[in-house]
């Protein structure tokens, strides 16, 4: 009997582990990947679920798991794996006791990233078995799986989604049987030779690690399910996984298919035989050639084009442009653009965001910004253009003590989010102290993780699964390493932010200034309050727009004609007050 | 049946995501093949967003083609605009009546677009206008507008009226159901085909 649910695949993971008997599982948020524990909180009744600092420790806690035994899960989004990378090089040495499957959402197109990468490299570098849904069943039913490869090759497994499968939702029959996991916890073992990897042990790990490799290509050529042949018109034959398979059945769908499920370690006998069976190969892959490069290695002729695929999200028009060159046999339809010239809508900081005044300040004082990843990404753009640069998490620090290293002179400073100083900043602030920098690390503290949609963090006092924790004092952090001059402002106070940010940024000490006040969606205050602006008292001359507030917008324009006045939508404002702060007329005031 | 496509674009917090998440629901109650993909992110707060939803006997593709949306349901008018390339040539088009001001045009960096309707009746002359927010209002809550638009849409899709209603019966909070379904009745009515 099936048990049919509406699911992503995001939460199609969250519900296969909750079948597979997880019992640890430990990620920190990133987009597109973050659904996938916000579902699993559901079943913290039987997972340990958690939302770690950051990814590195995230797969650490689930190596344990595994270690100890246990079903583990973790799960990132690519940049995460960055992250992560160093204990997974090793755990893969080692080799899983309890499954341990990782889940590693990618980002083809840069929706909601800063960067493009191809995981699927880092699986092959890591020597790690790959799988790769479709759609949401295969999330489901391949994550079954990844837990029993894991167990049955003591190997940690990999599943990549990409933005288009974590965010898409279809129809997944999780079975009748569905209900809580008891996969029995493996007994521990206590072996330096098999979990030490010292180099006289991490050798022979070497050697096992070739082996095992070899073992699992069998698996996936002949045993695995998921990677299977189509038949289809042997003229042309398509081999594909992921997402790319789906466009492929639209646009493709009369040909024979083999599709990958569990792309490495790479089934080069199921390839091989594929190949023999029809007159041409054509590789469909996002993002970078993996598969491809691997097929052409084997010395099979692939067919070339010149319609280009290989970065960027994929979509089914590309591949019938795609089919239009190599066949020849549809018309590209011409597509109706009716959208030149219209103003954009780019994400913005939210009416009454605590982040704003900052910004405003730093602007005012022309310094020099290194910053970092969050919602405060977006003070880097116009008209509080207070950002310089922006790399990855945790990078803010470092790179403003790199700039004063290398002379930059001007009022320097670093501006991280709270959860990114949780997940990297640590180590930043005490480095700029112990090589005797004087940068100003400003820490916007609104006590959650914003960007992502709100996950708690240290400083929230509250974990995944709703208990009480202690709220980590970042002040205190900075004093205890040693940092003399540490100061919290309140976000709201743009007198006091700015009197505080002249004395730190021109002081030849380093500096840690932690600027708080709470988001305002998290702290439901959207409504906490409007203002309006005096028509008869406002002398137009732009100081609040300069706020970039979004419920600040242009009224009538003064009699020269030049400059316009401000008017506040009452629907958008949240009663923040920072423009009432930077009126020099009064003009300004709470209506409610 | 043959697949049906459908999109859904607006303005970030205008609950078009719990449309088009209700509208799948319903498709797949009706016991179809159906797949709802969207795309937020950056788009959480006035960006714009988009979602769609596909259902027929066997769908592949999350993604519309371009030009192939049988319905486009726009939540802004000028959103309507901006993916107008997605709608099939004989492709309707749902729009609702309201304008929310890009941060881009209220802050004077962008100039405004000063002849959005001749440009919309020109692109979409068949569209059908909705004044939600209006409907909304009128039941009680103008957060239910997106319900008034689900109303609308259900004209235009293969399913009952009960069918949407067992599947807002099951995704919307009791306390606000009735409030929901009463918005949702009212688009319906509202945009019912004449009876000729
Ligand atoms: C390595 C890595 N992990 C996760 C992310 C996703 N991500 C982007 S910003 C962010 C956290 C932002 O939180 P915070 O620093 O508190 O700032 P806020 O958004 O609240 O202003 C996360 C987790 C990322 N970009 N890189």
């Amino acid at each position: 009997m099936s048990n049919e649910m509406f699911l992503s695949a995001n939460e199609a993971v969250a519900y296969a582990s909750y079948k597979a008997g997880c019992k640890v599982a430990s990620a920190y948020p990133g987009t597109p990947s973050t659904e996938i524990f916000e579902t699993l909180a559901r079943f913290s009744d039987t997972i340990n679920c958690e939302w770690a600092v950051n990814e590195k420790v995230a797969m650490e806690v689930a190596i344990g798991g595994s270690m100890a035994g246990a079903r583990s899960l973790c799960a990132m989004k690519h940049v995460g794996l960055n992250v992560a990378l160093d204990p997974l090089m090793t755990y893969t040495f080692v080799g899983a006791l309890g499954g341990l499957v990782i889940v590693i959402a990618d980002d083809p197109g840069i929706h909601s990233s800063q960067n493009e990468q191809d995981s699927r490299v880092l699986a092959r570098f890591a020597r790690v078995p790959l799988f790769e849904p479709s759609n949401s069943q295969e999330a489901f039913d391949m994550m079954l799986e990844a837990y029993e490869l894991s167990e049955r090759f003591q190997v940690p497994c990999m599943v990549r989604l990409t933005t288009r499968t974590s965010h898409t939702s279809t129809k997944v029959d999780v079975g009748a049987d569905f209900g809580p996991g008891h996969a029995a916890p493996k007994p521990y073992i206590k072996d330096v030779a098999r979990n030490v990897a010292a180099p006289m042990f991490a050798r022979m790990m070497r050697v096992k690690v070739r082996q095992r490799t070899e073992e699992l290509r069998t698996y996936s050529a002949s045993e695995t399910t998921v990677n299977r042949i189509e038949e289809g018109d042997r003229s042309l034959g398509i081999i594909t996984a992921s997402i790319a398979y789906e466009y492929v059945k639209d646009v493709f769908g009369e040909f024979s298919i083999l599709k990958l499920g569990m792309s490495n370690p790479f089934p080069a006998e199921l390839v091989r035989r594929f190949a023999a069976g029809v007159e041409r190969v054509l590789v469909v892959e996002e993002l970078d050639p993996v598969m491809e490069e691997q097929v052409r290695a084997m010395g099979i002729e692939v067919v070339e084009h010149k319609t280009e695929l290989d970065m960027m999200e994929l979509n089914p028009g590309r591949l019938l442009t795609l089919r239009a060159e190599i066949l020849g046999d549809v018309e590209i339809p011409v597509v109706h653009r009716a959208d030149v010239g219209l103003p954009s809508r780019p994400p913005v900081l939210c009416s009454g965001c605590s982040h704003r005044g900052l910004f405003y300040v730093l602007s005012k004082l022309k310094a020099t910004v290194a910053g970092d990843i969050g919602c405060y990404t977006l003070g880097a753009f116009a008209p509080l253009s207070a950002i310089d640069s922006v790399i990855c998490m945790g990078a803010s620090i470092g790179n403003a003590f790199g700039m004063e290293k290398a002379g930059h002179k001007n009022r320097l400073c670093a501006v991280i989010g709270d959860s990114t100083f949780f997940h990297s900043g640590y180590t930043g602030i005490q480095n700029v102290l112990y090589n005797g920098g004087s940068v100003t690390t400003i820490v916007l503290d609104n006590r959650i993780t914003g960007m992502t949609g709100h996950q708690v963090n240290p400083g929230s006092g509250e974990t995944l699964s709703g208990a009480v924790a202690p709220i980590t004092d970042i002040g205190a952090v900075a004093r205890a390493m040693g940092y003399q001059r540490v100061e919290t402002v309140d976000a709201f106070d743009i007198e006091r932010m700015e009197e505080v940010l002249k004395a730190e940024l021109d002081a030849d000490q380093p500096s840690v200034v932690i600027i708080k006040g709470p988001c305002r969606i998290s702290a439901g205050l959207m409504q906490a309050g409007t203002f309006a602006v005096d028509a008869t008292k406002c002398k137009a001359c732009g100081a609040c727009f300069k706020l970039g507030c979004p419920a600040i917008v242009r009224g009538e324009t003064t009699a020269v004609g030049k400059r316009f006045q401000a008017t506040i939508d009452p629907v958008q404002c949240s009663g923040c007050g920072f423009c009432v702060q930077v009126c020099r007329f009064d003009a300004i005031s709470r209506i409610r | 049946m043959k697949t049906m496509n459908i999109t859904l674009v607006g303005v970030g917090g205008q609950g078009t995501l719990l449309t088009s998440d209700i509208l799948a629901k319903t498709a797949a109650l009706a016991g179809l093949d159906v797949k709802k993909s969207e795309i937020h992110g950056m788009a959480q707060r006035g960006g714009s967003v988009i979602s769609q939803v596909r259902f027929g006997d066997e769908v592949h593709s999350p993604i519309i083609h371009e030009g192939a949306s049988d319905l486009l349901v726009s939540f802004e008018r000028m959103e309507a605009l901006r993916w107008r390339h997605l709608l099939a040539p004989t492709g309707q088009c749902l729009i609702n009546d309201i304008d929310l001001i890009p941060i881009t045009v209220s802050s004077g960096q962008q100039p405004a677009v000063t002849d959005l309707q001749e440009r919309l009746e020109a692109e979409f002359p068949d569209a059908v206008f909705l004044d939600a927010i209006s409907i909304a209002i009128e039941v009680g809550n103008q957060r239910c507008m997106n319900m008034v638009i689900a109303g609308a849409i259900s004209n235009l899709t293969p399913f009952s009226a009960e069918l949407w209603q067992d599947t807002m019966k099951n995704r919307i909070p009791a306390k606000l159901l009735d409030l929901n379904l009463e918005a949702f009745s009212r688009g319906r009515a509202v945009t019912a085909p004449a009876v000729v």
